[in-house]
């Protein structure tokens, strides 16, 4: 029997269920997803939920119906003109979102008052400006969405903004960060892409911790754009990582993100404010402004033994590919004629490597060697998703895309590596 | 103590919480507390929005600002999942089970669906700020004596971390213990004497150990009392770990709740009142010889004073037993300072009546009053003094609803006041599990056979009279016992070194805790085998108390094969030694020889062969 209820009944009303010789009183609460469909869940009055199995003989009294929560009170924090503007812009993921515990909800911040109220500190660091430009888990955002995000990050910076922190979902955080990374040009401030691997509905989130430092690297002066993120899987020092070297590296550790090919070019100590650079980045002597758009019909291709023609050929449908390749930068030898075919139709191909940390050098090996007779880019030291994102970007600019892909424009390509 | 408790209307509530002897409940670690300390990390905890009320939400950050968790995560007891770095996995499904099968032990109502919750708490003793709990059932019932005992709710949860170490601005824990699964069930005030909630408290600890999956030792079963008396009022003692304590713990917090009362009448009889100023009496002082006092105006902290208008002689007893002195001073070191003096104790401490006068004069007291007074800063000395008169206006009402901490000598201090409705939320990261009446069937079928019957067999099958097998029971021994006898023949020996050779052990002062369940398989399996006396027992048990394994022990206590010539040997030479007392009493000397015969050989001999070996010697000698 699937769970029927009587009408009037709806979640959150207060009941009474009698079963046989039991009977339970509580408040109805939402079907859960991986609950048999025949079961009532009732959050007794202890606090406890219990899932009730629906039969026949089973009797529902509406007891009381359910209480509307009371609106939050919002905090109206005034300027302080000691203290530096900061653009918050929120486009979703769990980092400032609250729990509503009635129901085990978790809400997503819907406004600049929900950030605030969870984070209150922030306001002791700077005056800050809130806007939620989407509310979208990260694993749901489209190439599009980065130059939306660009051109939010421009309106701000033009606005006064001395620095602009991105409250974002971690799985595709260091995608929008290599974005972001060459949408942007010309501006003399720090753009900070932030997230949390514990949502901040728990008491041991690493949001607040990650916000905060966020916020003080925001606060820096330094121009560029950066990931910041926890150093260590301790509350104490968050790592600052650069938006075209940094990627998720683990599913689920707080200290998830690291930078690939280079160290951290910075850390920063929320609690104190500390914020150290290992380097000063220079601010570009170029207007404010948006280089070129995003091209959304870059393939990813991952080697493999078992890949085929096939795949190649359907990769091809789209307007530039990046191979992950093995080792140095290899695919299938007996596959260069299809990607030679590709190529001569004029589909750039660049070659990144599945491994990640190192550089591509397709000169050791006769396999690399013809590839870039047929006219494989070797994508350096690049990560592959970086790769992928600057393909798509210099797809949309009227420059030589071979050129562009080979130039270092944000620090995505290295030339020296000592780790 | 001779106290009517039925007209005292003494309630007494158990809750009680088993360790479970499976892997943990939600990954795949073993749940054992281990010596290495491992990894160390450090975190803070946040009280999320919604959990704070409006009113405290300053203070509440204020201190957890101060605050911050040391976390030692030793790898071979814990991984991931406890330090809150992967979501949990599970539950465990044996440790379900366990639950489910106390459930059915019970007669409890099991839900049909387990949901898991997340219960805030932000001591930092969970590294996800909440512990996971389920109810797994409620309404069940326990006849203990004839009685029938309510058991409202049982719940399957994990563990709290271990606290190693607490200081000042941080509190340190092993990660061992969090996670290990607990069940644990309440009781519904039925118990109405200290040694009815002791009977209750064994019963279900004997239900528990009939399952045979729940860990032994100090710290894996807590209970926590609930207690009141008429008039009283309901207070919650967490984590006492001995359940022989029990009554103690129970008359003590009647006794205590008594005083209250008694203080509450002679208050409302003078008409007793707080006054809700703060006095700055630090002039009073000026010229005080007592060192916390000097050391403190010195660094420019101050003395602030609260006036308690007739409540002379209610802070300390004329005897000096302790009344509303300490009740005042814990709930004011709640707010950080050491502590509080008061007029009841004074002069003490340096402070000489020269100090308490002018004080006196300051309040503008007179004969029936009191008053406390702190040495701090002045926010702090304030906020420490708010929470004394906000103490001190309770006693006006009698017995405050409290949660107190259970100290290991039987009192207790006060933790917090009774926590209402626990936050509680649900557990997205473990879905709801279905309890399928098959698995149930099943568990009916293997439950293990309840504690009287059990008591009632071992008479009829191993021979022991009623109170030996009470006691095993009682004691915790009983599946132990049974475990032993797979090892030796011999049931009276067995339950002697459990009912006799460890009391006398732990009167020497060696704890039996440390004797591993194999140790003593190893011991009583060799000892069954012919290989020493059981009057050997005792000096081998010691021996591996102090660290020996079984092997060496018996090398070092010289247990190997002692044959009847060396026992000749030794009783030859106890007879020359006191030859005229043997020429004396004839046969007579045997009894008093056995004795000396038997220290000198460590029991390396069995009894009857040594009494036939004298009997052989002393007839030689006056043949």
């Amino acid at each position: 029997m699937v769970r029927d209820l009587p009408k009037n009944i709806e979640d959150g009303d207060r009941i009474r269920i009698e079963k046989g010789d039991k009977s339970y009183e509580g408040i109805l609460m939402p079907h859960h997803r991986f609950s048999r469909e025949d079961i009532i869940t009732l959050k007794l009055d202890n606090g406890y939920n219990i899932g009730i199995e629906a039969e026949d003989d089973i009797k529902v009294k509406l007891l009381e119906k359910k209480k509307e929560k009371p609106g939050r009170s919002k905090k109206k924090v005034g300027k302080d003109e000691e203290k530096p503007d900061i653009s918050i812009l929120g486009t979703g993921g769990t980092i400032a979102s609250y729990v509503e515990y009635r129901t085990g909800a978790v809400h997503p911040a819907e406004d600049a008052d929900d950030v605030l109220y969870s984070n209150p500190e922030i306001a002791e660091r700077c005056n800050p400006e809130v806007d939620i430009v989407f509310s979208k888990l990260s694993e749901d955002l489209k190439p599009e969405d980065w130059v939306t995000i660009a051109d939010r990050v421009l309106e701000k910076l033009e606005g006064g903004a001395e620095g602009v922190v991105i409250s974002h979902g971690t799985d595709t955080m260091g995608y929008t960060a290599a974005a972001l990374s060459f949408l942007l040009e010309g501006f003399s401030s720090p753009v900070v892409l932030v997230g949390s691997q514990r949502s901040s509905d728990r008491p041991s989130s690493d949001a607040h911790l990650n916000l905060l430092g966020a916020i003080e690297v925001a606060k820096s002066g330094n121009p560029g754009v950066f990931v910041v993120m926890h150093d260590s899987i301790s509350d104490e020092i968050c790592a600052i990582h650069r938006g075209t070297k940094v990627r998720k590296m683990h599913t689920s550790r707080r200290d998830a993100f690291e930078s690939v090919n280079e160290d951290p070019v910075g850390e920063v100590n929320p609690k104190t404010g500390e914020v150290e650079f290992e380097k000063e980045f220079e601010p570009v002597e170029k207007d404010l402004g948006r280089r070129g758009s995003i091209v959304d019909d870059v393939a990813l291709l991952y080697s493999n033994p078992g890949i085929d023609k096939e795949d190649i050929r359907r990769a091809g449908e789209k307007k530039g590919i990046v191979i992950v390749g093995t080792g140095l930068g290899h695919i299938r030898t007996d596959l260069v004629p299809e990607i030679k075919k590709l190529i001569k139709r004029g589909i750039p191909i660049i070659m990144t490597s599945q491994c990640l940390f190192g550089t591509i050098n397709m000169n050791v090996y006769s396999a690399g060697r013809e590839l870039l007779e047929v006219g494989v880019v070797p994508g350096k030291d690049m990560l592959p998703e970086t790769a992928m994102v600057k393909l798509m970007w210099a797809l949309s600019l009227e420059e030589d895309t071979e050129d562009v892909m080979m130039k270092d424009i944000a620090g995505e390509i290295t030339d020296r590596r000592t780790r | 103590m001779g106290r009517d408790y039925d007209e005292l209307g003494l309630k007494v509530g158990l809750e009680i919480h088993q360790q479970l002897d499976t892997k943990k409940l939600f990954c795949d670690c073993n749940s054992e507390l281990v010596e290495e300390e491992g990894l160390e990390v450090i975190r803070d905890l946040r009280p999320t929005e919604s959990e704070l009320g409006e009113v405290d939400e300053a203070a509440l950050m204020e201190a957890q600002k101060e605050l911050k968790f040391r976390y030692q995560a030793p790898e071979s007891s814990s991984c991931l999942v406890e330090l809150d770095e992967e979501p949990p996995q599970g539950p465990d499904e044996e440790a379900l089970d366990l639950a489910l099968t106390m459930a059915l032990y019970t007669e409890s109502d099991i839900v049909d669906e387990i949901a898991f919750m997340r219960k805030i708490v932000i001591d930092g003793s969970n590294t996800t700020g909440f512990q996971r709990t389920a109810l797994i059932a409620t309404d069940g019932t326990l006849e203990v004596d004839g009685k029938q005992i309510g058991i409202p709710t049982m719940c399957l949860e994990e563990d709290a971390a271990r606290s190693i170490e607490e200081k000042k601005d941080e509190k340190v824990y092993r990660l061992d213990r969090l996670g290990i699964p607990l069940v644990e069930i309440a009781t519904d005030p039925d118990m109405t004497s200290p040694e009815e909630a002791k009977e209750v408290a064994q019963n279900i600890g004997g239900l528990f150990r009939g399952t045979r999956k729940v860990k032994r030792g100090i710290g894996s079963i807590r209970e926590d009392l609930n207690v009141s008396v008429e008039e009283g009022a309901r207070v919650e003692m967490k984590g006492v770990q001995e359940l022989d304590m029990i009554p103690e713990y129970v008359e003590k917090e009647v006794e205590r709740q008594l005083d209250l009362l008694d203080i509450k009448e002679t208050l409302e009889s003078r008409e007793a009142e707080v006054d809700d100023k703060i006095y700055d009496v630090t002039e009073s002082f000026e010229k005080c010889e007592s060192g916390i006092i000097r050391s403190n105006l010195d660094a420019g902290k101050g003395v602030y004073a609260a006036k308690l208008t007739g409540f002379d002689g209610q802070l300390r007893g004329e005897e000096g037993e302790a009344l509303l002195g300490p009740e005042l001073a814990e709930y004011a070191k709640k707010t950080g300072v050491e502590g509080i003096f008061h007029s009841d104790e004074l002069p003490k401490y340096g402070i000489e009546e020269e100090e308490i006068g002018s004080v006196e004069k300051e309040l503008g007291l007179h004969e029936k009053d009191a008053f406390a007074l702190v040495t701090a800063r002045e926010k702090k000395a304030e906020e420490a003094l708010r929470k004394v008169i906000e103490r001190a206006k309770m006693s006006l009402e009698g017995v405050p609803e409290e949660t107190r901490q259970a100290r290991p000598d039987g009192t207790t201090v006060f933790m917090r006041p009774l926590a209402g409705e626990a936050r509680m939320y649900p557990e997205t990261d473990i879905p709801p599990k279905y309890v399928d009446e098959k698995k149930l069937e099943k568990l009916k079928d293997q439950l293990p056979e309840r504690p009287g019957k059990k008591i009632e067999r071992f008479q009829q099958e191993y021979g022991l009279n009623e109170q030996q097998s009470e006691q095993l029971f009682k004691k915790g021994y009983d599946v132990l016992f049974e475990d032993c006898l797979k090892r030796c023949s011999d049931p009276s020996v067995v339950a002697n070194t459990f009912l006799h050779t460890f009391p006398d052990l732990q009167k020497e002062g060696y704890d039996t805790e440390k004797i591993k369940k194999e140790e003593l398989f190893d011991v009583l399996q060799r000892y069954d085998s012919g290989g020493f006396a059981k009057e050997g027992i005792p000096e081998l048990l010691k021996e591996i108390i102090d660290g020996k394994s079984v092997g060496e022990a018996v090398k070092s206590v010289g247990l190997e094969s002692v044959d009847e010539e060396d026992i000749r040997e030794v009783i030859i030479e106890v007879i020359e030694d006191r030859i005229d007392f043997v020429e004396e009493r004839e046969m007579g000397a045997i009894g008093p020889l056995m004795g000396v015969v038997m220290e000198d050989l460590k029991g390396k001999a069995d009894g009857e062969k040594v009494s036939k070996v004298l009997r052989e010697e002393i007839q030689k000698r006056i043949g």
